[in-house]
């Protein structure tokens, strides 16, 4: 094989100018190092001011419509949302199937509450709806149901992420019967005053404000009372990361993200994380729903 | 070789600041700005390390040694932008705080793979030169192809950080492999 000199591969020319580039380097680096520095100790926005409707309505995890943040917003346009029928079957005296318009009938109400996403990041949400207790009283629910299950709709044609096994769908999530019919448990049909967008799961989402985003399924087409703890989609994807509970605590740590702090959608990149509460804050209203359980191990 | 073509590569390998500048003037970061930059470089970090490793591949497919001539550009590229991914992480979301750094470098594996991979790439960034080319003679070539545990480890840390591979972890592994697959003397092991 042919030797070459190293000046035949690179120009002396070229060479030389490695090191001005090294440098220039180091110093981009330590002038960021720097500017970041006398942001140590600035303070974040921890009040209960709203998200922004941009915000809450194009930065999205609905993996139905795809992976990406920005997919549902996208993606999720033209999605059929009517017809829609719920339907509440399982451990019940007479199951039922509610058209959509039915359940919009209930009195929604304003209610403002806060999301934190198992990732580390939240938002103030102004949801407009009304608590699931309210949809469960139009059944009568036999005292062997135990959990409830709620499940999303199927729709492969225009949900594309559901094209791909990121899941296994349809989504299902639940929730003990006394966490369901806890008030805060909220049935939701919109936000900001306006109906539920496609992206936010129309036309109808659960939203439990103390557990992680994930466990409030979207646009929901089944209401299942169950005997036994459901299946749910994300503790089936990874049972060592995601549990049936999944309570904001932030004591447990994730073995990817710090459940310890998160950071506020809509904060400047200057501001600080903030610090995590339990039960996101609203321990108050349901610690009692977990005396006497080991939450570290009940994750 | 023209002469301004290690210019123009050096220019557009440059691509990666050029975004985050535009989106930070114009304020199109998104809702989650810190996290954004973080990514950013982070994927561009691996971009490099494979547009690196696809060099060599490249001189045997075109049989033409030009390629290897951008190879240690974009091998310090893949190192400047995975500085500033760690920098970002730990400056600008962790403000320095390190403790809880600390804590995630031990205890989240993704972390310590890649702050592991970052680490590797320190010696090969500072025997880049010619000059340390000579003095390491042989060895040389054995520490740098310290590059291919980086790589791996570098999409390694893609795949857990994600809550699913896909698609674009997959996408980075499946390339990966590839050029990895170009190292293999498959001759070799059909002689036996």
């Amino acid at each position: 094989m042919k030797k070459f000199k190293h000046s035949e591969i690179t120009q002396e020319k070229i060479y030389n100018k490695r090191r001005s580039f090294i440098k220039s380097m180091s110093y981009g680096l330590s002038a960021l190092t720097l500017s970041s520095v006398p942001l140590i100790n600035a303070k974040a926005n921890n009040s209960n001011e709203p998200t922004s409707y941009e915000d809450i309505t194009t930065y999205n995890n609905y993996y139905e419509f795809g992976t990406g943040k920005g997919d549902p917003h996208r993606r999720a346009k033209n999605f059929t949302t009517r017809p829609w029928t719920v339907k509440i079957e399982g451990e019940v005296e007479k199951s039922l199937e509610l058209p959509i318009e039915e359940i919009l009938a209930i009195k929604s109400e304003e209610k403002i509450l806060k999301l934190r996403c198992v990732e580390g990041w939240s938002m103030v949400i102004p949801w407009l709806g009304f608590s699931l207790s309210e949809l469960l009283n139009k059944v009568e629910i036999k005292p062997s149901a135990k959990f409830v299950e709620f499940e999303t709709i199927y729709n492969p044609e225009e949900m594309v992420g559901q094209r791909y096994p990121t899941l296994n769908w349809p989504y299902i999530e639940g929730l003990r019967i006394d966490e369901a019919m806890h008030p805060l448990t909220t049935v939701v049909t919109g936000l900001y005053g306006k109906p539920l967008p496609n992206q936010n799961g129309a036309p109808l989402r659960i939203f439990i404000p103390w557990k992680y985003g994930f466990k409030s399924a979207k646009s929901i087409v089944k209401i299942r009372l169950t005997k036994n703890m459901p299946n749910t989609a994300w503790k089936n994807a990874s049972p060592r990361e995601y549990g049936f509970y999944s309570n904001v605590n932030p004591e447990v740590d994730h073995p990817r993200w710090s459940q310890a702090t998160e950071r506020v959608i809509g904060e400047s990149i200057l501001a600080p994380r903030i610090k995590t509460l339990m039960f996101n804050g609203y321990g108050d209203e349901v610690a009692h729903l977990y005396s006497g359980m080991d939450l570290k191990k009940n994750y | 070789m023209k002469n301004y073509f290690k210019p123009a590569v050096f220019f557009l390998s440059l691509w990666p600041i050029y975004i985050i500048v535009y989106q930070l003037i114009y304020n199109k970061l998104g809702p989650e700005p810190v996290d954004r930059i973080i990514n950013h470089f982070g994927e561009w970090t691996l971009i490099f390390i494979l547009l690196t490793l696809s060099m060599t591949p490249l001189k045997k497919i075109t049989n033409s040694f030009e390629w290897i001539k951008f190879r240690r550009m974009l091998g310090l590229f893949a190192f400047f932008y995975a500085s500033i991914h760690m920098l970002s992480y730990v400056g600008l979301d962790y403000r320095f705080d390190f403790e809880p750094l600390i804590d995630d470098v031990l205890k989240k594996k993704f972390i310590f793979i890649g702050f592991s991979a970052w680490l590797l790439l320190i010696p090969l960034a500072i025997t880049s030169s010619d000059k340390m080319v000579r003095i390491l003679k042989k060895n040389w070539k054995k520490l740098h192809r310290l590059i291919y545990i980086i790589s791996i480890f570098g999409v390694l840390h893609f795949i857990w950080l994600s809550k699913t591979i896909f698609f674009k972890p997959l996408i980075f592994l499946i390339i990966l492999i590839i050029l990895l697959l170009f190292r293999v003397n498959f001759r070799k092991f059909n002689l036996s």
